[in-house]
Formats: structure tokens, C-alpha cells, sequence
């Protein structure tokens, strides 16, 4: 089962293989064996089906003479044993991001995954990006957001393709959703920009597939967002403190905020940029320049 | 809440494990959980309960192993142990640490019929 943990090359067909299949043959499986646990062949199948795996000792030490299968089931805990599993909880979603990052790869795609809180400017500057790379490079966007497209449209006003991955209660996007959504869009030689849904907590256990994480704080939030949300700091490569064009209006350290996100990434790049007043825009489109430079030298 | 999706793939492995192994029903499901991740072990035990109805895990009981946090400070060229993200090397007071212990989200064991 390597491709469950992620592990594996060229398994993760497999593994969406037996993701296709569902839960639907797992519940079978399950009600079968419910409707089956009286027969004396199942639990003798049961005790054999143990012994192939090592951990059987408990079943070896209680006889199953034909006569006492019900003392055995009604006294469950005579049977209960400890399995070792050692499986990663989100190795399924790593296996698709493994995926997904050499499909970007054998596409000559750089994928960003744009993180931030909800309203740190995201879009804006997306927009702000792509009026700059149009209609010189090949970009496209996978817009994710819980409820509206209205992220989307205003994407694709730009001239850019835009895919709208709706996530409903879901509070992030995961791999399989990138995976749908980049088979849809199909990109060549460019940049794939994901926005992720609003959210400094959830996306943060998430690989996409993604070159990299880019982090957006505005200088409308606190200096300590880095410390609250550590781990979305930590995974990102860039840093862009957006709205800096408030600046002058605000009472905000941005030296500060900069310390705490090297606090917690010691390495982390930082870029001030206004989609407003386009300050910093250049400085980011050079930043995703090199990032292309170098996913195309290792690719 | 990312919880109930990491809940759900946790169920999934669970299903999975129950069709390789073939036991009826699971008591305890033992997992480590790192505390420099993105995981609060408390939403985590809350959405299991609900992710796990209808489950072989139904009813079972989470029990939570926490990891501690262990990273390797760049100035004194050793591991140190760091309670959270962000805090300074307990040794030189640097923030010139790089994680290496205590992100982890892993389904260790289950103990089942
Ligand atoms: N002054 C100023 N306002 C900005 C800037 N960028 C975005 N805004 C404003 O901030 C608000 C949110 O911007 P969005 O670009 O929608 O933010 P977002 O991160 O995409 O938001 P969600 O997708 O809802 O999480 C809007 O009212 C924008 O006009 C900027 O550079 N300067
Ligand atoms: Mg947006
Ligand atoms: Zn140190």
C-alpha cells in the first residue's frame, strides 16, 4: 500500500484508481461481513486471515472449537488486539500533490498557491498581476472560495481562464480538487496561480502540488499574524505585505511584522506590493520570474 | 475546521485497513499528532466522533499521542526541543531554527475485533 503513504512513483494512478471505486465497495464489504459474523467458517476465516499478519497472537491463544463461536463473539474483548498501521492521515492528499507537481512539471507550469486571511487582497492582486503578463505570458487561475464565483469573474474580465472550485463547507482546497481543475484548464509553458479559500489555518496541512505557498498579509491586520498562524508562515516561501499604499494612514510596523514572520521562517522572502497604486508589483512579477527560471533548471 | 476533512481521511484509512485485515469493529484508534502542526487535537477528537458514525470506528475512542517539537538551531549546530512555532532556541535565544520534529499526523495503531 505504498501509495497510500505517498511513497510511491507513478502509483498514484492506482491509488485515484481505487479513489474512483469509492466507499461504496468498502461499505459493501462491510455489510457483508455484518451480515455474515454468525457462521462458524467466517470466524474460522477471521482467526486465519489474522494469522497472515502478525499480529494474531491474542486469536492463537483462544481454541475456536465449533461449539463456542457465540461465547466468543458475545465476549469481544477476549479477541480485541492492537494492529500497527504507521500511515501518514494525509498521505492520500500528498500522493495527489505528488501527483499534480509532476504533472505541472511535465507541462512547464510554475504553480503559486496564494494564501492569506479572508480580504488580504488576494484577488486584487492577482488582477493587478495578470493586466502586467497579459498578453506576453500564459497564465491561468483556479479560483477557490466557499460560496460565490464572483472571484472568478472578476479573473476572467482580465482575459485570463479562470476555474471556480466552489468548496462549499470545506474551508480549503485539496489536491484532488487542483487535479480536476488543471485536467480542465490545461495549461502549457505558463503559470498556474491558485487562490486559496480565505483561511490561515486549514490550507496550511494542504499541498497542492504547488512550486510554492505565497503568503498575503495586509498591512491592515495585525504585526502578530505570523505568530497566530505560524504554521501558514512557516510553509510559504514569499511573504507579499499588501496594501502597503494605507500605509501612511496607519499605525502599522511593518519591520515589526516582518521580524515575526522570520520568527517562525528564518528564510522566507518578502515583497511590499499595492495592487492599488501598482507599488511592488514589479518586484513580485520578478520574484515569480526566477521562481520559473529555477522549476524549469530542476524540472 | 480542517479537522473533519483530516477526520474523514482518517475514517478512509480505517475502511481500508478493515478490508486488508478483515476485523469486525475498531475500540481505539491511536494517533500522533505533532504539536508544531496544523492540527488542535480538541477539534480533531470532536469531528472524529461524528466523521466516524456509520464506520467500523464508530463509538471508538481517539486517543491523541502528542510528538514534541524538535528543531535544529543553525548557531549552535543542535537539536533543541521548542514547545510551539515561533518560540526562540532555548540555548542562544535565536529564531534560526529549522523544524524537524513535530509536524507529524499519523494513524499509529488500532486495537480491534
Ligand atoms: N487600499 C487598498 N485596498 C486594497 C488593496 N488590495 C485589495 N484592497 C481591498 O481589499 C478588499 C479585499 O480585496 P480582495 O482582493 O477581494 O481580497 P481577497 O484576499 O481576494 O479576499 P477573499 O477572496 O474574500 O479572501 C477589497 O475591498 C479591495 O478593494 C490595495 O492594494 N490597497
Ligand atoms: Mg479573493
Ligand atoms: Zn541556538
Amino acid at each position: 500500500m505504498c501509495g497510500v503513504c505517498g511513497c510511491g512513483k507513478g502509483e498514484t494512478r492506482l491509488e485515484m484508481g481505487e479513489q474512483a471505486q469509492g466507499h461504496t465497495a468498502h461499505d459493501h464489504r462491510h455489510h457483508d461481513h455484518e451480515h455474515d459474523h454468525g457462521h462458524t467458517h467466517h470466524d474460522h476465516a477471521h482467526v486465519h486471515h489474522d494469522h497472515d499478519h502478525d499480529h494474531s497472537h491474542h486469536d492463537h491463544s483462544h481454541p475456536a472449537p465449533a461449539g463456542d463461536v457465540h461465547s466468543l463473539r458475545d465476549d469481544p474483548s477476549r479477541r480485541a488486539h492492537l494492529v500497527s498501521v504507521e500511515q501518514d492521515i494525509l498521505g492520500k492528499n500528498n500522493a495527489l500533490a505528488a501527483h499534480n507537481r509532476r504533472h505541472f512539471n511535465s507541462h512547464g507550469v510554475l504553480a503559486l498557491n496564494l494564501v492569506s486571511s479572508p480580504g488580504a487582497g488576494k484577488t486584487s492582486l492577482l488582477v493587478a498581476s495578470l493586466q502586467r503578463l497579459l498578453p506576453g505570458t500564459t497564465v491561468a487561475v483556479i479560483e477557490g472560495d466557499q460560496e460565490t464565483s464572483a472571484d472568478a469573474d472578476r479573473i476572467r474580465a482580465t482575459g485570463a481562464p479562470a476555474i471556480q472550485v466552489n468548496t462549499g463547507r470545506g474551508c480549503h482546497l485539496d489536491a484532488a480538487m487542483i487535479d480536476e481543475a488543471f485536467h480542465r484548464l490545461h495549461v502549457q509553458d505558463g503559470i498556474l496561480f491558485i487562490e486559496n479559500v480565505g483561511n490561515l489555518v486549514c490550507p496550511a496541512g494542504f499541498d497542492l502540488g504547488e512550486a510554492h505557498k505565497v503568503v498575503i498579509a495586509s498591512v491592515t491586520e495585525g504585526e502578530d499574524k505570523p505568530l497566530k498562524y505560524p504554521n501558514m508562515f512557516a510553509a510559504s516561501s514569499l511573504m507579499l505585505v499588501s496594501k502597503v499604499d494605507l500605509l501612511p494612514h496607519l499605525d502599522f510596523d511593518v519591520d515589526l511584522l516582518i521580524a515575526n514572520a522570520r520568527r517562525v521562517n528564518p528564510s522566507i522572502a518578502v515583497i511590499k506590493v499595492s495592487a492599488t497604486t501598482g507599488e511592488g508589483i514589479d518586484r513580485w512579477l520578478k520574484w515569480i520570474g526566477a521562481a520559473r527560471d529555477m522549476a524549469v533548471a530542476s524540472a | 475546521m480542517h479537522e473533519i476533512a483530516l477526520c474523514n481521511s482518517l475514517v478512509d484509512l480505517i475502511r481500508d485497513q478493515q478490508r486488508q485485515r478483515g476485523f469486525r469493529r475498531v475500540r481505539r484508534v491511536i494517533v500522533e499528532v505533532g504539536v508544531l502542526g496544523h492540527v488542535d487535537p480538541h477539534a480533531l477528537d470532536f469531528a472524529f466522533d461524528v466523521e466516524a458514525r456509520n464506520s467500523p470506528a464508530e463509538g471508538a475512542v481517539l486517543e491523541i499521542r502528542e510528538i514534541q517539537g524538535r528543531a535544529w538551531c543553525m548557531d549552535c549546530s543542535r537539536l533543541v526541543t521548542i514547545a510551539r512555532r515561533g518560540e526562540a532556541c532555548p540555548d542562544c535565544g535565536g529564531f534560526g531554527l529549522i523544524v524537524e520534529q513535530g509536524e507529524e499526523l499519523r494513524l499509529k495503531e488500532l486495537e480491534v475485533i
